[in-house]
């Protein structure tokens, strides 16, 4: 394969992992968070497992937003982004493909480790199953979500903490049956499959329509 | 092929840039773009390339209005270098992407031998210099064939040699039908070119 779409994945996956960083930095600043938390709540074990999937949800969100301002602005600033407006292919499927690739390889570190970080949260296995499962399927529409945020700041130069204002209420929908479908998975009346089917929606519909606002902005914005 | 442009006008920040641009371009042909600095070339240029929208006025290629922009290169101040990735890796993955259907053009090794780079061909681009970087981007024009080559200030940082080997790329290019659109100071060697002069706008 040596489509336009498919060099495009490659290439990314590419610099990501020359440049380092994205994945374990996101891992590693997810176990700072996690492992401060029973310090400041106090070794109250059941506490801890009745909120753990909610601190990990938290945690892994956070952990997301944080190379996301690179997103496009990288592309910006070195001129890439003219010339991949250039190409035969819609700038949204381009949009589109980041993401991904930028899932693949800072998103999915967190949806392993996290589920391995519940045995701090004093987790059941059943619990760190839901949560894996959760993030797997709630995390690609935060990525997406968070490529508008990123969209719209690409050409501020401290456009991170903006990024994060406008891209963490728009997450809430994904957090709240993120973290119901992770309980779910531990026990309790709801049905697990209930929450994560509108999770899923959630990333269905997040990755049907986010490429193109995150395509118009950078339009807009990128010249 | 035909790039035919008529009373073009654009805007920036609130601002007409460019006003009322005349242009008819066709197959080895060349234009320069020529005017003092502010003058609105490289918004032309950018413009053209569909990366600033047109305020007014009609651009049109073959006497239709849309998919300018995949029938061009457009060479602008940033090389679009990814510096993790080597020369090679740049060339190779712009070859892929800017390809038209599926055709590709020369080699990366082969379009940086043009501009006599090809030793840096596995050096990560971020280790270049200004001028090995400004001739590793020319060296995409090579490495997927388009027809319409817009260049914003192509010999900045490049030394007489490398002028040399651009005007002989340039010239290559039009001596197989190609359309070159170039803003610059600096002569390029283009012979028989037409002028487009832009003023500052008022």
């Amino acid at each position: 394969m040596s489509g336009p779409l498919s060099s495009l994945v490659r290439r990314e996956i590419a610099i990501a992992r020359r440049i380092g960083g994205g994945g374990s930095m996101g891992v590693v600043f997810l176990l700072v968070l996690v492992t401060i938390v029973p310090f400041a709540i106090g070794p109250d074990l059941n506490l801890l497992r009745r909120i753990g999937p909610a601190i990990l949800w938290i945690a892994s969100l956070l952990a997301m937003l944080l190379g996301l301002d690179r997103l496009f602005q990288a592309d910006w600033e070195d001129g890439s982004l003219d010339q991949l407006q250039l190409g035969a292919t819609p700038l949204e499927a381009v949009v589109f493909v980041k993401c991904l690739a930028h899932w693949a390889t800072t998103a999915l570190p967190l949806v392993v480790a996290a589920p391995l970080m519940g045995l701090l949260m004093a987790q059941e296995p059943e619990s760190m199953l839901g949560i894996g499962v959760s993030l797997l399927v709630g995390s690609p529409a935060m990525t997406f979500i968070g490529a508008v945020g990123a969209a719209a700041t690409v050409s501020l130069r401290r456009g991170g903490l903006l990024m994060a204002l406008l891209v963490l209420p728009l997450c809430i929908p994904a957090l709240i049956f993120g973290v119901s479908a992770a309980n779910a998975a531990a026990g309790g009346t709801v049905p697990f499959l209930t929450p994560l089917a509108v999770l899923a929606a959630l990333t269905l519909a997040s990755g049907a329509l986010c490429p193109f606002a995150a395509a118009a902005l950078l339009r807009r914005l990128g010249e | 092929m035909r790039l035919k442009a008529q009373k073009l006008c654009i805007d920036r920040g609130g601002r007409r840039i460019v006003e009322g641009a005349d242009f008819d371009l066709s197959d080895g042909q060349a234009l320069i773009v020529a005017g003092p600095n502010g003058a609105g070339k490289s918004t032309l240029l950018r413009a053209i390339a569909g990366l600033l929208p047109i305020a007014a006025g009609a651009l049109d290629l073959d006497g239709e209005a849309e998919d300018i922009a995949s029938v061009l290169h457009y060479i602008g101040h940033a090389e679009g270098m990814k510096p993790a990735l080597s020369v090679g890796e740049n060339l190779a993955f712009w070859g892929a992407f800017l390809a038209r259907d599926g055709k590709r053009g020369r080699s990366p090794a082969d379009a940086l031998g043009a501009f006599g780079l090809a030793h840096v061909l596995d050096i990560p681009a971020g280790y270049l210099s200004a001028g090995q970087k400004r001739r590793a981007a020319l060296a995409r024009l090579l490495v997927a064939p388009r027809p319409i080559w817009l260049l914003d200030e192509p010999t900045t940082a490049l030394d007489v040699r490398s002028q040399g080997a651009l005007g002989q790329v340039m010239a290559e290019h039009r001596a197989g039908g190609g359309m070159i659109m170039a803003a610059t100071h600096s002569p390029l060697g283009l012979e028989g070119a037409g002028e487009l002069r832009l003023g500052i706008a008022a």
